[in-house]
Order: C-alpha cells, then sequence, then structure tokens
C-alpha cells in the first residue's frame, strides 16, 4: 500500500506546530480516514471532531492543504502524493486542541437572529399551503450542515475578527432563510444593517467557493437581502410612505 | 474529586430528535431543563435520516389513517411490539409533524401545498413526510433553532459516565466535558435518557462514533430493564466501495423512487422470495413494482419495499452463493428509469441529491448512469430501556427514555420512517411527564461516596499511561470484529458461545487500557471510558439472541430459521442481577384490547 506523510498541526490553545506522521493510503481513503488511522495507531489523544463521516453533519472541518473542507469528504486521491498533506485547524475560531477549535461564538450569534414567527394557519385543521417553487428556493439555505467553513474563509472574520460586529456568511444564510421563509411575518432588516453588520461583506464570494453544500451564498442569501435592507432602510421614497402611513421604521 | 456542580429539574440525556423534543416539551411545561450532548449540538445522527417521517396524514393517498399506520407497524415488527406504543405512535405523529411546520420546517409540498409524503418499505400508502433525502437535517434543524429560544441550558460535548441514584429514585447524572475534560455534576429530580443507538458495537455500520450504547448501558447499570436486545436492524443498503465508506447508509428512497436490486446475472432476486405475509401486499411483476413507485393507487409495492429484516437477508443470500458484486454487495440501480422518464437524470438529482452527492465524490460514481453497489450495514436496534408506554418512564422511578434508546415500538423489526416519528412521539411524552415527575417530586439525595467512586475510575486510564498499557481502539476494533462475525446478520449457537466468551476477555481487557496525554479533548482517553458502555450492550445483544431460539424480524439463527408460535408470546428482557451479572428473563407480551385486534385483522 503507498504511503503519504500527514503534516498534522498538534498543540493546545493555539501553541504548537506540525508534526508529520506516515501513513498508508488506501483505496477510497478520505483525510478523515486518515487522521483516524493516525489517531489508533501512532497518537492516540490526536484531537479531531467528526461524526456522521457522510458529509452531512459538518463536524470535522478542517484546512486542507490550505483550503477549508469537510475531512470527511476530501479524497487522499484527490491530493498531490508526492507531498505531505497538511491538516490544520480552522483559523478563524479560538484554537482548542489539534484540529479542533471553540465554535461557540456560532451557537452565541445563532440566539440573537430573531426566530421564525409565522402567519395564523391557512387551514382549520391548523396547517398551511405552500407552493414548492414558493419553498425551493429556501430549502437551497435550509441544507446548510452548520460546519462554519464558510465563516472560516470569510476575510471580515479571519483576517479582520469582527467576529462582534458581523454575522457572518452562515448566519446571513440563516436569516435570508427566515426572511424569505413563506410562512414568517417577522422583519429583520434593521438588526440586519446594525447588529447584524450586513454592510461589511463586500461580496469576494470565498463564502460560496468553499459551501460543501453547493448553496450560492452571496449571489442568493446575502445580495438579496443587501437590496432589502437598502430598499427598506434608505428609499426615500419608501421611507416617506412610510412616515404618510405613520408606520415606525423598524 | 473537583467537579463543576449543575441543578435542573430535568435532564435530557442526548440532543438527537428525542432529546431535543423531550427538553423542549419539558421546558414548555415550566421547569429548569438541561441537555446534555456528546458532540455539538445540531450534530446528533438524526442529521442522518434520509427518508422521511411516518405519519398517517393521508395527503397523497386518502385511504390512509392511524389504523393503517397501526397494523403496518405491528406486522413489520413481528407483533413483538408493545401495541399500545404502536397505537399512540400511528395517533399522535400526524400532530407532531404539523407541529414542525409551526416551528419553520420545509416539507416537499404536493401540488396542492399541502406535506408531501412518499413511498417506503412497509408502509402500504405513500406516508412519509420529506424534504428530499435530507429530511433528518431538517427535522434537527427545525428542533435545535426553535429549542434554543425555549431557555434550555445546553451542555454540549459532554458525557455522563454514571447515573446517580437516591434508594430506588434517580438524583442525578456524572460526566465530564470533552473540551477541558472537567468532571461535571448534574443533580435533577427526572432524567431523559435520549442517547440513540449502539451501532458502534458492530465493524460494519451506519452509526457515528457517539452510538456506543450509552443510554443502555447507563440504565442497565442504573437498574433499570433492558428489552428486545437480540433485535439489531441491519439496513440492506449501506455503501459497500470503497472500503473506506463501508456501511454509510444508502437511503431506502432510493428504491422509493423506483431504484431495483440485481445480482451480477441481473436479475431481480428480490421478486423470488417474498413472505407469505406480505403476500397479497407485493407486486408480482416489474411493470406492477414500477407503477407503485410512481403514485398508482391500485398498483402493489415492489418486493424491493419489503421490509428491511428481509431484504437486507436476500442481499446476504445472493452474495454468499456467489451471485454478488465484485466487492461482495449487489446492484442498486436508480439508473434505468430512463427507460420510463424522459428527464430521469435531473428527476434522480431533485428526488435524491445527497445520494447523488455522496457517490459522486465518494466513489466517483454518477448514479444517474450507473447502479450503486450495497450491502447491509448495521443502522438501528430495536431494543433497549424497557418503558411504560404512555409515560416512557423505565423501571427506575424518575429515569425515562425516549427514541432508540428506548424499547417497545418496533418490536422485532422497524419501518424506514418510524423512528423519526418516534422520536417526535415519544420525545414529546418522555418530556412532558419528566417534567410532570419533577414537579411532583422534591430533589433527591446525590451520594458523594458514589461522586467519587465514578471520577476515580474515570481518571483510572491515565494512571496506565505510557508503552506498557493496551490502546483502547484495539479493544474497541477487535469488539466490533468479534460482534460482526459472530452475532451479526445470520447467528447460531455456537457462534454466539464464542462470542459470549469473547466478551469476558475483552473485558479484562477493557480493565487494563490506558489513555496518553492530558484530560483536554482526548479522543483515546473517550474511547476507554465507553468501552463499558460497548460491552454491556454487546453482552445484552448476545445474551437476549442466544435466548430467542428461532427466527423473527432483526433476528435471524440459521440453526432455527422458522417463525416459532411460543416465541411470539414474550419480550426477552435483561436486567442486573444482585451480584452484578446479567439475568435474562422472558416477560409474556400484555394482552391486546379486542378493538386493536379487530383492526389488525380488517387491515389483513
Amino acid at each position: 500500500m503507498p504511503t503519504t506523510t500527514l503534516r498534522i498541526w498538534r498543540g493546545q490553545d493555539g501553541a504548537g506546530g506540525f508534526r508529520d506522521y506516515p501513513t498508508e493510503v488506501s483505496e477510497g481513503m478520505v483525510v478523515l480516514d486518515a487522521v483516524h488511522q493516525v489517531q489508533a495507531q501512532q497518537a492516540n489523544d490526536l484531537a479531531v471532531r467528526w461524526n456522521c463521516k457522510a458529509g452531512k453533519c459538518g463536524s470535522c472541518s478542517a484546512e486542507v492543504n490550505g483550503m477549508p473542507k469537510l475531512m470527511c469528504m476530501t479524497r487522499m486521491s484527490d491530493l498531490p502524493a508526492d507531498k505531505p498533506v497538511t491538516i490544520e485547524p480552522m483559523r478563524a475560531f479560538p484554537h482548542l486542541k489539534d484540529l479542533v477549535t471553540d465554535v461557540s461564538w456560532n451557537y452565541r450569534v445563532k440566539k440573537q437572529i430573531k426566530p421564525f414567527s409565522p402567519r395564523p394557519p391557512d387551514a382549520p385543521d391548523g396547517t398551511w399551503r405552500m407552493d414548492q417553487g414558493d419553498i425551493d428556493r429556501v430549502q437551497e439555505f435550509r441544507k446548510c450542515i452548520e460546519c462554519f467553513l464558510c465563516q472560516d474563509v470569510c476575510h471580515v472574520l479571519r483576517e479582520h475578527h469582527k467576529h462582534d460586529e458581523f454575522i457572518g456568511p452562515r448566519f446571513l444564510v440563516y436569516a435570508a432563510a427566515l426572511e424569505m421563509h413563506p410562512l414568517d411575518t417577522e422583519n429583520r432588516t434593521a438588526e440586519l444593517k446594525r447588529a447584524h453588520g450586513i454592510g461589511f461583506c463586500n461580496i469576494t464570494k470565498c463564502c460560496t467557493n468553499v459551501c460543501p453544500e453547493n448553496i450560492t451564498i452571496t449571489d442568493n442569501a446575502i445580495i438579496p437581502l443587501k437590496e432589502r435592507v437598502v430598499d427598506e432602510l434608505y428609499d426615500p421614497v419608501v421611507k416617506l410612505v412610510r412616515l404618510f402611513r405613520g408606520k415606525r421604521e423598524t | 474529586m473537583e467537579h463543576q456542580a449543575f441543578d435542573h429539574d430535568v435532564l435530557v440525556i442526548g440532543a438527537g430528535g428525542a432529546g431535543l423534543r423531550a427538553a423542549i416539551e419539558a421546558a414548555a411545561a415550566g421547569v429548569k431543563v438541561g441537555m446534555v450532548c456528546k458532540s455539538l449540538l445540531g450534530k446528533a445522527h438524526t442529521v442522518m435520516a434520509e427518508g422521511g417521517v411516518a405519519a398517517a396524514m393521508a395527503n397523497v393517498d386518502d385511504r390512509d389513517n392511524w389504523r393503517v399506520h397501526f397494523s403496518d407497524t405491528m406486522r413489520g415488527g413481528q407483533y413483538l411490539n408493545n401495541w399500545r406504543m404502536a397505537e399512540l405512535h400511528a395517533k399522535e405523529a400526524p400532530a407532531r409533524v404539523k407541529e414542525l411546520e409551526a416551528w419553520g420546517a420545509l416539507f416537499d409540498r404536493t401540488p396542492d401545498g399541502r406535506i408531501l409524503q412518499r413511498n417506503f418499505g412497509g408502509h402500504k400508502y405513500p406516508r412519509l413526510a420529506h424534504v428530499g433525502d435530507r429530511t433528518g437535517l431538517e427535522m434537527i434543524r427545525t428542533l435545535q433553532d426553535h429549542g434554543i429560544h425555549q431557555g434550555i441550558d445546553v451542555h454540549m460535548e459532554c458525557t455522563i459516565l454514571t447515573l446517580l441514584k437516591d434508594g430506588e429514585r434517580i438524583a442525578g447524572a456524572f460526566g465530564y466535558d470533552r473540551e477541558r475534560g472537567r468532571f461535571r455534576l448534574f443533580r435533577a429530580k427526572a432524567i431523559v435518557l435520549a442517547t440513540g443507538g449502539i451501532g458502534r458495537a458492530y465493524k460494519i455500520t451506519s452509526n457515528s462514533w457517539e452510538y456506543t450504547g450509552d443510554g443502555h448501558s447507563l440504565a442497565y447499570h442504573a437498574g433499570a430493564d433492558l428489552q428486545d436486545m437480540e433485535f439489531v436492524q441491519f439496513h440492506p443498503t449501506g455503501m459497500v466501495w470503497p472500503p473506506s465508506v463501508r456501511g454509510i447508509l444508502v437511503t431506502e428512497g432510493v428504491r422509493g423512487e423506483g431504484g431495483v436490486l440485481r445480482n451480477k446475472e441481473g436479475r431481480r432476486f428480490m421478486f423470488d422470495d417474498i413472505p407469505e405475509n406480505y403476500r397479497s401486499q407485493t407486486a408480482d411483476n416489474e411493470e406492477e413494482g414500477w407503477r407503485y413507485t410512481q403514485g398508482d393507487r391500485n398498483a402493489r409495492r415492489p418486493p424491493e419495499l419489503l421490509t428491511r429484516d428481509h431484504v437486507a437477508r436476500c442481499i446476504m443470500q445472493e452474495v454468499r452463493e456467489g451471485r454478488g458484486s465484485p466487492h461482495g454487495g449487489v446492484y442498486l440501480d436508480i439508473s434505468w428509469i430512463k427507460e420510463k422518464l424522459p428527464n430521469a437524470a435531473e428527476h434522480i438529482k431533485k428526488k435524491l441529491p445527497s445520494m447523488y452527492h455522496q457517490f459522486m465524490q465518494l466513489a466517483g460514481i454518477d448514479i444517474t448512469t450507473t447502479p450503486m453497489e450495497v450491502g447491509p450495514t448495521t443502522h438501528y436496534v430495536m431494543g433497549g430501556v424497557r418503558v411504560d408506554p404512555d409515560s416512557q418512564m423505565s423501571t427506575v422511578p424518575g429515569l425515562f427514555a425516549a427514541g432508540e434508546c428506548a424499547a417497545g415500538l418496533h418490536g422485532a423489526n422497524r419501518l424506514g420512517g418510524n423512528s423519526l416519528s418516534d422520536l417526535l412521539v415519544f420525545g414529546k411524552r418522555a418530556g412532558e411527564h419528566a417534567a410532570a415527575f419533577a414537579r411532583s417530586h422534591s430533589v433527591g439525595k446525590v451520594d458523594a461516596g458514589q461522586v467519587d467512586e465514578a471520577a476515580r475510575r474515570a481518571v483510572a486510564p491515565f494512571e496506565r499511561d505510557g508503552s506498557g498499557h493496551e490502546s483502547p481502539y484495539q479493544v474497541q476494533h477487535e469488539l466490533q470484529d468479534m460482534m460482526q462475525d459472530l452475532v451479526g446478520i445470520v447467528r447460531n449457537e455456537k457462534d454466539m458461545l464464542l462470542a459470549r466468551e469473547g466478551l469476558e476477555r475483552l473485558k479484562t481487557r477493557a480493565a487494563q487500557v490506558g489513555a496518553d496525554g492530558n484530560r483536554e479533548y482526548n479522543p483515546g482517553w473517550h474511547t476507554a471510558l465507553e468501552l463499558e458502555n460497548l460491552l454491556t450492550v454487546s453482552e445484552a445483544i448476545t445474551r437476549s439472541a442466544l435466548t430467542r431460539k428461532e427466527s423473527r424480524g432483526g433476528h435471524f439463527r440459521e440453526d432455527f430459521p422458522e417463525k416459532d408460535p411460543e416465541s411470539a408470546k414474550f419480550n426477552i428482557v435483561v436486567r442486573k442481577g444482585p451480584g452484578g451479572e446479567m439475568q435474562v428473563v422472558r416477560e409474556g407480551l400484555r394482552d391486546m384490547p379486542d378493538e386493536l385486534k379487530a383492526v389488525i385483522k380488517e387491515m389483513g
């Protein structure tokens, strides 16, 4: 069986460095398999987060040869065999140990977004009627597996550390799914502009490029939300109408 | 030993569908709720459920109702199910699914805008509400996004090591947080176990690392009964190639959408063996089977959609008799539907997006043009904690269980789609009754000695660090190999006696494994700690399977290949004896009320 070197970042709370582990590569192996093999044979305490190993749970996010990837969906055979494969933790979040980072910020951010609030049911039995065409676009956003690779690659978070001012692509997708939900009655536009910092996104589309679920984050979620913000909060005509109708600016 | 302490009225252990639903219900009852997740929130195995959630809403076929669902579930479970649970499940599932919609779930729609339902194995009518083939993700995300606003304290990446009791009743739980390796003491008036399954006791499994029978084992060691542990579901279609993806699930939805099983000779072998009790419901020709998958109300289901236990055994038989595919499976072909549909490739990608994605990325196979190679994979355990059907309380006062780690609903074999509905219906019930229990009981007293003993046992692997000790992974792998080979899909007494002896040897070795490094996020240490759970459930499966001398549902014995009418009269229960030994007893089934008997008779 061919042997490859895994160059895995080892360490704790940000301190550490790469360590090389030669390991055998069998047919069809993904990076996560190779990491597990090293863990079982050479480094029992190697920390790595994973669950489904089928690209559905979004736990095993890391940077493989410098690219944000799900380790379970990255085949060893797709990486150059003549060079070591580097595997590092995501860099946009505080480091815990080896390949594991503290992603709790994401959970706190989600809680700050106004939850779903449906209109009254359409039918006496308490159910709603929705057209498949109307939910298709929201279903795209709901494919998100919360791997946070889009957050990892977003320069607003990764380089500029605006975690307190910007919710990041994942939660703009989440907000878009709520805003475009056919039943939702809530309005999140004002928060998107202020607390959620949508203006920080300058649509470089890095998030879209790394999304393992192929969600068109920038074009389908973020840009329409930006348009909403502009339409509702900057449009002078709308402002006048709002004033005239006496509706408070949200 | 040093630990942090937390106080809750209700502690829910597990944060998949059942745990989240229980926590939401308990919180709605106004009590203080804590929820422990072994991983991050939203990553539990519910996320993997693909096909759909079964509920007799009759949106697609108006002949469906709870009575049909009830009798389908009982037939699928070979009548060893707890009939009261099957009744409650069939009656309450529609309301539980509709409630998800009120919390934001977006299921696929019928042309008139209602929730669309699809065909699945063992369900007489199209009954599974779904979202393409990612229904589980939709469900867990809906529950998660609703749950985080209900005032539930969530303890992520935390593992419970033992349950604490005050006399007979439950008083709390003791565990550790993975991030920092610190001990945590949870005092609680009531506890809901919702820890899922035991798939990691086997080598080939669709389950992730988490499914080590924690809830089963915690309950057993706390004195609760386990039931039906001989019934393990081997899902007929897991991936078989390449080796590293072996066991990953291929949804039954592929067959629901018209996918067919063939052996290497190209024969649809499922037509060759149709069980007597399903004959009248099953198509006898390929054309009728196809019409069924396309919604023809007068067609009968193709034999590929027979129950999972049966399909898995038929596949095994093809492989054993030399008619399998090159890598030890058979072919599952959805690409053939291009003969029937003009835009077949697009249709497949729309209906089965994650399957398309999974095979393309992991096996380099385009399922719209090429058949998949599939074979059985350990998927689900029908057995679990024995509970009261209405309240979900175990035989230990204050200890509840819901979802996969509870027994009863599925009997000898679970129908696809019935687990997502199970965890909603009984997750809610467990949460409701745990909250009621907490309201009517004071806090139990936690025994400091029990806590110290648990902490001492937990750190013991570090005292055996260095090169002298055995790796926990080694013991785990040997256990998985042994259970796969000796207590797998096809069982016999000789093999299982070997397994019983092997388990004793592995127990001794498990007590000697060591852990390197420190306590912070240490998977080696974690693996050492959960060996006890794996060994406990493996022993329960093996002893129960030895006791059931017949073949029924998920339990197949080549030395007793037929159903035995006498064995239809009892469930097998295991419990911890006074000397710590595992006792196995037969518990007679409760008599079914006449009205339910009449329903089963009416449905044929």
